[in-house]
């Protein structure tokens, strides 16, 4: 059996943040993950927002960890090559009671270290985006817009770069500790792996593997949220990310934020669920979510509808009090060779890398690995054909005649492009996994043109059979088989039917 | 940049029908630019019959329906470029495009926007649930099955009855799948009655209306759909819930005009269709750009996209050759029970058809045209459904050059 000095278990931001932070060392890592891709569980499914920090507790890792990975985001986006945008953010309100919230969450982030927030009238509010809501409102200078599975992929990508490799389908069943060894067996269903090392970065199942290695079954709660996403076309009338005050525990209602790509999110509402992986959309709250966006965003309506998505943020909390409690970062000595990450839920993805830098620490700590001279933090990009200009159309098409053909009518995304993402380097080759890599079928006719097309390439370049394409998960199979068999066409008994 | 002097966008029954027709009435310089590899549009995948009886007078398959545009389109040299999608639409009509062979740029005289509709999705209607595969548009089933030779399920429920939906009620049926039920959320089918009789009944689908899909469920597949009837504002009825165990969802729940070019190109949009606003000569807001077809209203019937491609070439053709058209200033206007009204101005100096839908189910009403005080046309309708378009010709005798023009239902 394969023999690993670290094993990372999950590929959400956290997980590929911490792959990419310990490749600095001189270890044979790997990473392994229960889902097809990296991102699937709630590192996806966000706003997309890189927070400023001005709601955490002074003190608290999450505080801290925000701060540092807001303001360290330009250089990280540029490493990574990730589209990152500092839009700002307007924290507007209507009351008085607004305000006092307003400005008690002014005073908590000035306390944290985060920079040039201001009160602002309507007028500037206006002034700022004419179709934003509000009286008045606060605004903050450091938020930012980015592509969360994007970042996730990205981090994945230059881990993978620099040595780490990444299992999907691995969902870690059992861990055991073999002493005389001085290692760790993790089980899953495709095979075991011998590490000496175990990181946990398994999001919302942390607790499960928080137990397996011995630590505490910490208690989490889960507040789910759910979105629309808007059509690019209202991403057209929002600049920013409009944001209600605060209610009195910091949390936000629902708000409507621009992406990266020219879509706005109207979401996330707040409500409790007991399943883990909830992620349905439900009537009751999207309507909800239409009335409480329309008071962000003017411009809500509902053709501009293309998609729905839910996430969850499990929060660790005190059964006794039910307070919410910190991120949980530790490797206690009594359990050898192990960094514990638990509740790591919203600002999640602001503070994977300022995480996962902690965690690599408290890893080289112990363990004193060598330095690896080869770790190169920038991640080669190719641009996109939608974002180059006639004539680096023209150049890019001369080169490669793939880019001349459009796969994607509504992103404008080539051929070239898909064959690149179906052989991206973590091995993913799920319908979905080459929309996240392309943003092919993302568009307002959601691959309506072009899924029939990806699907027959992911045949062709991986030599598979369309009963083993999948959608996104395990068993998300999308044929069942052939129309009709190729034989039968011989003989005649198709009729003419399938071309 | 190369110069024509008309650029066809789509090669679909819209943009053949047009090319031909241009050529015939002398426009030498055509090019059709297709983004698919063969012209021929969605009638590719329509494999089932019923295609041309207004047109040819007898039933034929999508394909052979196409394919007589095509022979036509060969026989005449006009020239098409398949595999070629254009990006970018200027209003000065300078239209850019990609293809394996190069990046193009063209000036053309005048741009024939055909680039026909795409599928409403399940986000456009927001069904609430889990997002599991299994979950395809008709159209998309209906690629897959017919064209790539896949099987996209065993266990089915439709939603819609549209006509491609009930079009794969059938089908499906055909090729060995349970389809358990079509559900429509009207309290009338949306698509045409034929369909109803020789897709679902003869079959032994049943066809429930005013029932709703209000719940997808399934992690990776999808399992059951939870189907609720609904009350006459279509909101779900509490306590009618079912479940229906299936592998597939296929929703047919309306066509959405593609326009995106069409703003690019600066056109204004017409508030009851949602498509471009044309004068009689099918021209948009800019000059030199016209639309006809399915990217302009959605039509029930291959057979009217010919004929109003057709009628927009004569227009087409006219300015190419002429250098102009004579202003449409007098407006086209329904009364509320009329929809999807086309077109929107007229200039009253020529013959034009008026299109339209009526937004619900009527019996035993009459359709007035009329200029002011002028009625100007009186038609005696026993039965009027929204699946089917209504068309009316005027002569130009009749009409003046001073009152817009209004289409109403008098019932």
């Amino acid at each position: 059996m394969e023999q690993w000095d670290v094993i990372v278990i999950g590929a959400g931001v956290v997980g590929a943040a911490a792959a990419r932070e310990l490749a600095r060392f001189r270890l044979k890592i790997g990473v392994l993950e229960k889902e097809l891709d990296v991102a699937c569980g709630n590192s996806s499914r966000n706003t997309g927002m890189l927070h400023a920090g001005f709601t955490y507790k002074p003190g608290s890792l999450k505080a801290e960890c925000a701060v540092e990975g807001n303001q360290e985001f330009d250089q990280v986006a540029e490493e990574l090559g990730v589209p990152f945008k500092r839009t700002g953010k307007l924290v507007v309100g209507f009351t008085d009671h607004d305000m006092e919230n307003i400005l008690k969450y002014k005073g908590i982030g000035e306390q944290n270290g985060v920079k040039g927030m201001r009160i602002i009238d309507k007028e500037e509010i206006r002034r700022i985006d004419p179709n934003a809501g509000g009286e008045f409102a606060m605004y903050v200078p450091s938020s930012g817009i980015l592509d969360p599975m994007a970042y996730t992929i990205a981090l994945a990508e230059n881990a993978c770069q620099n040595g780490v490799r990444f299992f999907f389908g691995r969902e870690v069943t059992d861990i055991r500790r073999l002493e005389d060894e001085d290692c760790y067996l993790l089980e899953t269903p495709k095979g075991d792996f011998k590490t000496r090392w175990v990181v946990n970065c398994a999001g919302m199942f942390a607790s499960k593997i928080s137990a397996m290695l011995g630590y505490p079954d910490y208690p989490v709660k889960g507040f789910k949220g759910e979105y629309y996403v808007l059509d690019k076309k209202a991403g057209a009338f929002l600049s920013i990310p409009v944001y209600p005050a605060p209610n009195d525990n910091g949390g936000f209602a629902t708000h409507a934020t621009p992406t990266i790509d020219g879509n706005v999110l109207v979401g996330p509402d707040s409500y409790v669920t007991e399943d883990w992986e909830d992620y349905k959309v439900t009537k009751e709250h999207m309507d909800g979510l239409f009335a409480d966006g329309r008071k962000m965003f003017k411009q809500m309506k509902r053709d501009y509808f293309i998609r729905n998505f839910a996430g969850i943020r499990w929060k660790r909390y005190d059964p006794e009090t039910g307070a919410i409690l910190d991120f949980k970062l530790e490797a206690d000595a009594s359990h050898p060779h192990t960094v514990n990450l638990v509740g790591i839920e919203s600002p999640g993805v602001t503070c994977a890398l300022p995480l996962a830098r902690r965690a690599a620490a408290l890893l080289a700590a112990q363990e004193h690995p060598a330095a690896n001279q080869d770790f190169n933090p920038v991640r080669p990009v190719e641009k996109r054909f939608y974002e180059m200009t006639r004539e680096e159309k023209a150049r890019a098409i001369e080169k490669d005649p793939e880019y001349g053909e459009i796969v994607c009518r509504c992103e404008t995304v080539t051929r070239a492009e898909i064959r690149k993402a179906i052989h991206n380097p973590l091995g993913v080759c799920t319908v979905t996994g080459i929309k996240n890599r392309t943003r092919a079928t993302m568009g307002r006719c959601q691959g309506g043109y072009c899924e029939t097309r990806i699907t027959e390439m992911i045949e062709e370049e991986m030599g598979i059979r369309p009963e083993d394409v999948r959608y996104s998960r395990e068993n998300s199979y999308m044929f069942t088989g052939p129309v009709r068999s190729r034989e039968k066409d011989h003989f005649g008994e198709m009729g003419g039917a399938a071309q | 940049m190369r110069q024509v002097d008309a650029v066809i966008i789509g090669g679909g029954p819209a943009g053949l029908a047009a090319a031909i027709e241009l050529k015939k009435k002398g426009v030498e310089d055509i090019l059709i630019l297709e983004r698919e590899k063969k012209p021929g549009g969605i009638l590719r995948q329509c494999i089932h019959d019923g295609f041309g009886l207004t047109r040819f007078g007898e039933t034929l398959s999508g394909p052979e329906y196409a394919s007589r545009f095509v022979k036509q389109a060969e026989e005449l040299s006009i020239p098409c470029m398949t595999d070629t999608t254009v990006l970018e639409i200027t209003p000065d009509r300078k239209v850019y495009a990609s293809s394996s062979e190069g990046f193009l740029e063209i000036q053309a005289r005048a741009v024939i926007l055909a680039m026909g509709c795409r599928e409403r999705t399940r986000g456009a209607i927001s069904i609430p649930g889990t997002r599991p595969a299994g979950v395809y548009t008709a159209g998309v089933a209906q690629a897959y099955i017919n064209l790539k030779n896949k099987m996209v399920g065993r266990n089915v429920v439709i939603l819609g009855s549209g006509d491609i939906g009930m079009i794969m009620a059938r089908r499906m049926t055909l090729e060995g799948a349970k389809v358990l039920g079509v559900f429509e959320i009207q309290p009338y089918p949306s698509g045409l009655p034929r369909n109803v009789e020789q897709c679902l009944n003869d079959y032994h689908i049943p066809l429930y209306l005013s029932h709703s899909v209000t719940d997808i469920r399934g992690r990776d597949r999808l399992e059951s759909v939870v189907v609720s009837q609904v009350d006459e504002n279509l909101a779900p009825i509490p306590g009618t819930e079912k479940e229906y165990p299936c592998d597939t969802l296929i929703l047919s729940v309306g066509l959405i005009p593609e326009n995106e070019l069409t703003w690019m190109a600066g056109a204004e949009a017409d508030e009851g269709t949602k498509g471009p606003a044309v004068d009689e000569n099918y021209q948009t807001t800019v000059p030199g750009i016209f639309a006809a077809g399915n990217v302009l209203h959605v039509h029930d019937l291959v057979d009217f996209v010919s004929l109003e491609a057709e009628a927009l070439a004569e227009g087409a053709a006219r300015l190419i050759q002429e250098g102009s058209l004579p202003g449409c200033h007098l407006n086209v206007k329904g009364d509320p029970l009329v929809g999807q009204l086309v077109p929107a101005r007229i200039s009253g100096q020529n013959d034009v058809t008026v299109s339209f839908r009526v937004r619900r189910p009527l019996k035993d009403c009459t359709i007035e045209i009329c200029q002011g005080e002028n009625v100007i046309k009186r038609l005696k309708k026993p039965k009027a459904l929204p699946a089917e378009m209504i068309q009316i010709s005027i002569q130009a005798e009749k009409l003046n050059t001073a009152d817009d023009l209004e289409v109403k239902m008098i019932c």
